[in-house]
């Protein structure tokens, strides 16, 4: 299917979106709430481009990790119109958490210096991409969702608590864009979500890796082997090396 | 009994006909929420025990009221339109109003022809007037069109009796006759458009599900708003309340057309009174054959499940209302595919508000064709709204799309309260606008209303006297949708929270010059980029204030002065020494104790205590409180 992004032909499978297809062309958009691997929820609305279908040619503002492609379709991701919306999303993310360094970069790059809003009270560097309780909900435990609604809604446990469901696998705070949620990891435990985890030890040199909690659970739900993780990479490494040297492979 | 046939359906109505006609007293006491604000429930008790002192027979139960030898029947029936006089009583087709509990003996006895009726409890115009006795007398009745509203407030919502009665399932029987795509065609030539407020054409959106069924092979869905949550607005709850029937009896011609076997109802939470009553006519339905397999004996079957809503207003978003039946969190989702191609559970999915299904019934009855005589060359038939805020006349009415505000808001809502000027009047809630005086004349309609800035909506009309301030309003609409936006995307939840900022700044005199334009710059690119409807529209109030009264906005920002006299930090109040007669109202009425002065004697107000709490304004008779200029 052929479209044009920017006044340029673009070749895009029908299942593309906006984005998938700009991207793979070397067209860059800016975007806080999309990953390859999750489903979109056009939350951030960063992405925004505007979109000119031939049957009325009227351009509308959409989001482009959401916007199926289409042919004849032509968008325009760097217009006055998205220009300005982004600026102005942009700025709004900044009255919250206006000292985060990916945010101050990115508004930086789009022609904001600094918020022109007044800084909500209960500001925070959340700025609810939902990304950690959508890789949460990928891994299949749902430990953490959006709770409450408007300015007030946050990233919480069910019912503020600690999470029953989390197996510490750390999935949202490696994929929180703005470093928000907490994982402090020490050599013998893992805390996140106000829940301690017992971290499992490396049977030949006893350094520390994953929770054990995470360990079973892995094994129990996604059909590894019951000696997966009993090692650290390193000492399976040499494991592995030693039994080749004993087969004579060099 | 089972109905199979429209005989089934004549011979039941002419049942309940013969059997009416021994009941020789029948008080209808109005069940809208404003009468029972009013203590209609009281009065019923009150009428149910003065009726048994005075040895009548009752029943409350109009079902069994029929089979029985009872004389007398006293029940609740829905909203029977004019909330402002309430508690109503409709007895033997007379309409008795502000009827209080202590009247309960004085009715029964005028009721069994012992005494003549009370003057008292006839509606009169003014004071002096002549009392009315009939509806088609009073104008506030008398310029209305009753289609959807049709049998509400005299039909007995808990009854199916009632309904067949008065000529209810005759229309869905009628469709039977007719194969599904007729049905649609019907639909579609009627003209009828969606009543939630998009005002999408009722049989294209149909149609489009056919379609998308048919090309994917798979089910479809029939799923009906119940989630009315705009302030002001209760068409949709007085229907469901007083006729959930008809909600009904459109479903199911609805589902019939489209081909779907299973409809959801999604009613709002604080409603309680529609659920239940729902449930029961869910229940009646089914037991009488008009739900579940086999229909009228054809091989068409259909349930309805009701699905009560979590109090969320985002809710009444299609998206977010379709997430809330599956169970997930009510947040709506890009429509950039529509749900009649992919709804709820991702199948075609047929999604109309209350009062569109109950105008289907009406179109496909046997004066159907008349509904499109009535309204405008693009938006047929009628549409019910709320009458709230300064008007005389508060309460629900229907009338001809395309009847201009002005008759709505004088002619039948019979004027300002205290003879006020009018200002303004909001129309379509929390996404809608306020329209000033200058836009009076203009036809309600979907495209009229929004070529103005303003919206159909659900059908909220507040109408608004000078004491009502524009920012305030602005400011009221906006902090609404703060509290109600669900968060999920960025220019809506954080936008509204600005924008609610910005106007607190304005009404505490705080704001500067530029405070106006940054307002509209956001509110323009909120409405731009912002997910859902909700968060689209969620600007308008603001924006059409803005637009028709800019000059008040102005006003607050450069001369600190609320000409209305409600922003506190900008408004003095002072009393006018021509006017004030001394009376000590406003004197006792000052929650500060800031008024001094003794009877006779002008009285005069401490600015340094006064804390604008206007309670003086409300209290004076002679209008002497006023804003300092």
């Amino acid at each position: 299917m052929i479209l044009r992004i920017d006044g340029k032909q673009i070749e895009a499978k029908k299942w593309d979106t906006i984005l998938s297809a700009a991207k793979r062309n070397g067209i860059s958009i800016p975007s806080l709430c999309h990953h390859d691997a999750l489903e979109n929820v056009g939350a951030c609305r960063l992405c925004v481009v505007e979109v000119k279908t031939s049957s009325n040619g009227e351009r509308k503002l959409v989001t482009a990790c959401e916007y199926k492609v289409a042919p004849h379709i032509e968008v325009f991701t760097h217009s006055e119109a998205v220009r300005r919306s982004r600026q102005t999303t942009l700025d709004l993310l900044l009255a919250r958490a206006p000292e985060n360094k990916l945010l101050l970069d990115l508004s930086r790059e789009n022609g904001v210096e600094s918020t022109s809003y007044s800084t909500s009270p209960d500001a925070n560097e959340c700025i609810l991409c939902y990304l950690c309780t959508r890789a949460c909900e990928k891994m299949g435990c749902n430990a953490i969702s959006a709770v409450g609604r408007g300015q007030g809604k946050s990233i919480q446990p069910p019912f503020l608590t600690v999470p029953d469901a989390c197996v510490g696998c750390g999935s949202c705070a490696a994929i929180c864009p703005t470093g928000f949620i907490e994982m402090i990891d020490m050599p013998s435990k893992r805390v996140i979500w106000g829940k301690e985890f017992e971290r499992a030890k490396c049977e030949s040199c006893g350094a520390p890796l994953i929770p054990v909690a995470y360990r079973e659970w892995a094994i129990a739900n996604r059909e590894l082997p019951e000696d997966y993780y009993l090692q650290c990479q390193e000492c399976k490494r040499k494991e592995l090396a030693s039994k080749f040297s004993g087969l004579g492979v060099s | 009994m089972r109905i199979r046939t429209a005989s089934d359906l004549s011979q039941w109505a002419e049942h309940v006909r013969k059997r009416e006609a021994n009941i020789s007293i029948q008080i209808k006491v109005c069940g809208g929420a404003g009468c029972r604000a009013a203590g209609a429930e009281v009065l019923r008790d009150a009428l149910i025990q003065a009726a048994g002192e005075q040895q009548r027979k009752i029943e409350i139960d109009f079902d069994k009221c029929l089979e029985s030898d009872a004389n007398t029947f006293i029940g609740m029936t829905g909203c029977q339109g004019l909330c402002q006089a309430g508690p109503l009583i409709t007895m033997n087709g007379e309409l008795l109003v502000g009827v209080r509990p202590k009247d309960a003996a004085d009715v029964i006895r005028a009721a069994s022809g012992e005494i003549s009726m009370p003057a008292r409890l006839y509606y009169r115009s003014n004071p002096g007037g002549t009392p009315l006795k009939q509806k088609s007398e009073i104008p506030f009745y008398a310029h209305q069109e009753l289609l959807a509203l049709k049998h509400c407030g005299e039909l007995l919502p808990q009854s199916l009796a009632s309904y067949v009665h008065l000529g209810g399932f005759t229309a869905l029987f009628n469709a039977f006759q007719k194969s599904p795509e007729e049905v649609i065609d019907i639909v579609d030539a009627s003209g009828l458009r969606g009543r939630g407020g998009g005002g999408f054409p009722t049989g294209r959106k149909w149609r489009s599900c056919v379609d998308a069924s048919k090309a994917g092979d798979n089910e479809c869905y029939i799923v009906c708003n119940g989630d009315e949550g705009d302030p002001g607005a209760f068409m949709d709850c007085a229907l469901m309340e007083g006729n959930p029937f008809v909600v009904l009896e459109g479903m199911i011609i609805g589902a019939y057309a489209i081909g779907a076997s299973q409809g959801y109802i999604y009613v709002r939470n604080e409603y309680p009174v529609a659920v239940s009553r729902l449930r029961k006519a869910i229940v009646m339905c089914r037991e009488a054959g008009l739900l579940g397999d086999n229909i009228f004996d054809s091989d068409f079957s259909f349930n309805i499940e009701l699905v009560r809503g979590g109090g969320a207003f985002v809710c009444g978003e299609s998206s977010a209302l379709m997430r809330s039946i599956e169970g997930k969190i009510g947040e709506p989702t890009s429509k950039y595919i529509r749900s009649t191609e992919q709804g709820l559970f991702g199948l075609p999915t047929v999604l109309n508000n209350v009062e569109t299904f109950a105008c289907v019934p009406f179109i496909l009855s046997e004066s159907g064709s008349r509904f499109s005589k009535f309204g405008t060359e693009q938006s047929k038939g009628t549409k019910a709204f709320c009458l709230a805020g300064c008007v005389k006349h508060t309460g629900l009415v229907e009338v001809p799309m395309g009847t201009t505000l002005r008759d709505v808001i004088f002619t039948i809502g019979g004027g300002i309260q205290n003879d006020r000027p009018f200002k303004a009047v909001q129309t379509g809630g929390p996404s809608g606008g306020c329209l000033p005086a200058e836009k009076l004349d203009l036809p309600v309609d979907f495209d009229e209303l929004t070529q103005v800035g303003s919206m159909m909506g659900s059908g909220g009309m507040i109408v608004m006297d000078d004491r009502s301030c524009m920012v305030d309003v602005a400011r009221y609409f906006t902090r609404f949708l703060l509290g109600e936006s669900c968060g999920k995307c960025v220019p809506c939840r954080e936008g509204l929270y600005q924008l609610h900022t910005l106007l607190n700044g304005i009404s505490k005199g705080i704001a500067t010059k530029r405070t106006l334009d940054d307002i509209e710059l956001l509110a323009c690119e909120m409405k731009k980029s912002a997910l859902c409807g909700l968060g689209k529209s969620a600007p308008n109030p603001i924006l059409s204030a803005l637009n028709n009264f800019r000059d008040e906005f102005e006003e607050h920002v450069n001369l600190k002065r609320c000409r209305a006299g409600v922003c506190a930090g900008l408004t003095t109040f002072v009393i006018d020494e021509t006017k004030c007669t001394g009376c000590l109202r406003c004197k006792s009425g000052c929650p500060v104790d800031a008024i001094s002065g003794s009877a006779n004697q002008t009285h005069v107000i401490d600015e340094q205590r006064c804390i604008r709490c206007g309670a003086c304004r409300q209290v004076c008779p002679d209008d002497a409180v006023q804003v300092a200029k």
